[in-house]
């Protein structure tokens, strides 16, 4: 099943075409990598998708609903929760408040406050925090931070989940920790789309992946078909060197 | 050695705050019985000032919206009093006096809430001196005079009613503040684009929370007007009470319940004083205390507590672990 479908989707911010009718879809319980180089509206994709941005024309489709015109706040009730590329958390709250927040207000319906408080101790033990949950957050590294909004994210109980640059900044044992946490995910029957720039990851774990250049989309496949694609080449690696080989 | 355990304090300590506090409210309502008439004039400023410096810090502490507003509400709370003192009793006219801030507000917050960091500030200063103007406008051709008399209350009654406001005040805020809507307001404080994200309606928050600020102000203004006894826009609306509240919130720091309250009591006694004793220099005085709080005690009062505390439990640390080891030393 579908559950995130674009038609058209495009964004100017000005002249300039920062996502530019793109197509795609999402498969209901699959990891979908979205890689791209910088400026190819990656991040423009997802702040379309989450309503951080208004389309400038297109449309997006959430289990056959239409997102257009709604608000952030109401897409995240409706299932797609998102993380972002520059750590966004409320950097005087304890650890635990920050989650708080997603389990109490991410939910359509009124959550009690054991609930709550149950939901957010829950998503903090799943990313392996519950040892910090009285710390401000502003105390803790790049790494717990990441971590803090996935567990954020879960805590509004996400159908779908939007990982920006989850792993940027982060060394190579904390990468295939990061990696291990997103199948995990996964594996709870949450669907990820996930933008980054280690390709590692996005190989290793990726059911398909969706390439963005210049705001278009260039291609979409499996990693392989990914991996051998001329054009895909062509705009990581420049036409000469492509040429030569 | 006997020596007093000080964990055991510490275990009771919710029990000695409950009761502390309930012995300053029963010194406060008994006050009038012994005190003199000056020290009653004197508490009623300081809960009049503490009401609005806590609900300011409610709504701006919280959400780091800086509302320059409060006057705009202090005085609508005033002219709810002056057109309704005789067809109303008191307690009723305060209770109104709160509505009518809080509609007020909410007309205000729908449309300046979309405002962010200096341009809402900006706007609810322009506020308060835009219905300032309104007033005065429309006192000059509706009624040909502006400016109007207010019949005087007793100063027992005003006292008594402003003790009410300001412990209503503390109440609903101490539980506003436990409640969703504290943590919703915290969350937009801390990051208003996360907090929009994670299904807070921020908006709907802010306005919200903007208009219950206005009416602990606007109940505070009604009680506030018959100790003026004549009021006219320039007095009511007067830009001192959206600064005031935010002075002493500065000074007493705004992250807990109780910094604006004490820094609203040790201000008012600061104004009394110097006001009597160097009227001169009354502003150059509160001038230069305030830079000094602002260089020296960054978090307020708030902040200097929290630092002598840590000091406080680190020479209590190291006492007890001194009594350890001589311990360990005579076994």
């Amino acid at each position: 099943m579908r559950i995130l479908e674009g038609q058209g989707v495009t964004k100017y911010f000005g002249g300039l075409a920062a996502v530019s009718n793109v197509d795609f879809h999402i498969e209901q319980g699959e990891i979908v990598g979205l890689i791209g180089p910088n400026g190819a509206g990656k991040t423009t994709l997802f702040n379309l998708i989450s309503a951080a941005l208004p389309l400038s024309s297109g449309e997006i489709r959430f289990k056959g609903q239409k997102l257009n015109g709604l608000k952030p706040h109401q897409i995240c009730r409706m299932g797609i929760a998102r993380t972002f590329q520059e750590t966004k958390v409320f950097p005087n709250m304890p650890v635990l408040q920050n989650v708080l927040v997603g389990a109490f207000f991410g939910n359509p319906n009124r959550v009690s406050a054991a609930d709550a408080a149950g939901e957010a101790s829950q998503a903090l033990g799943f990313v392996e925090l519950s040892a910090v949950s009285t710390a401000p957050v502003k105390d803790l590294t790049l790494v717990s931070q990441k971590r803090i909004e996935v567990a954020r994210a879960l805590a509004t109980k996400p159908e779908l989940l939007l990982l920006d640059e989850l792993m940027a900044g982060l060394n190579a044992t904390e990468v295939s920790e990061a990696m291990e946490l997103v199948k995990k995910i996964r594996d709870m029957g949450i669907t990820i789309v996930m933008v980054e720039h280690v390709m590692k990851a996005i190989m290793g774990i990726s059911a398909r992946v969706m390439v963005l250049h210049h705001g278009e989309k260039i291609a979409d496949g499996t990693c392989n078909e990914i991996a051998c694609n001329r054009k895909v080449i062509e705009v990581y690696l420049g036409e000469e060197a492509h040429a030569g080989s | 050695m006997k020596k007093v355990d000080i964990t055991r304090l510490f275990a009771h300590r919710k029990l000695l705050w409950v009761g502390f506090l309930v012995a300053i409210l029963i010194f406060l309502a008994a006050f009038p019985l012994y005190g003199n008439a000056y020290y009653i004039r004197l508490l009623f400023y300081m809960f009049m000032y503490a009401t609005l410096s806590m609900s300011w810090a409610m709504f701006s502490g919280a959400t780091g919206y800086m509302s320059l507003a409060p006057a705009a509400f202090f005085g609508a709370g005033m002219y709810t009093m002056a057109f309704l003192q005789e067809a109303l009793p008191f307690p009723v006219i305060i209770v109104i006096g709160g509505l009518v801030s809080f509609g007020f507000a909410l007309l205000v917050g729908l449309v300046t809430l979309r405002l962010r960091g200096i341009y809402f500030t900006i706007f609810t200063f322009g506020l308060v001196m835009f219905v300032s103007e309104v007033v005065a406008y429309t006192e000059s051709h509706l009624f040909h005079a502006i400016g109007r008399h207010i019949l005087p209350l007793d100063s027992k009654t005003l006292f008594y009613a402003m003790l009410v406001v300001a412990v209503a005040t503390i109440v609903a805020i101490y539980f506003i503040r436990r409640s969703r809507l504290g943590l919703a307001m915290q969350s937009i404080g801390g990051n208003e684009e996360a907090a929009e994200h994670m299904g807070v309606n921020t908006t709907r928050i802010k306005v919200l929370t903007f208009a219950i600020s206005a009416v602990f102000m606007g109940a505070a203004g009604v009680i506030m007007a018959p100790n003026l006894i004549y009021i006219d826009p320039r007095i009511a609306f007067s830009p001192a009470y959206s600064f005031m509240p935010i002075l002493m919130s500065v000074f007493g720091g705004t992250t807990q319940l109780y910094g604006p309250v004490v820094g609203a009591a040790i201000f008012a006694y600061l104004e009394r004083t110097l006001r009597e004793q160097l009227p001169e220099y009354f502003m150059l005085t509160f001038g230069i205390l305030l830079v000094l709080v602002i260089l020296f005690m960054p978090h307020g009062l708030e902040g200097l507590v929290s630092r002598l505390q840590n000091k406080l439990r680190a020479v209590i640390w190291k006492s007890r672990k001194g009594g350890e080891t001589e311990q360990h030393a005579n076994t």
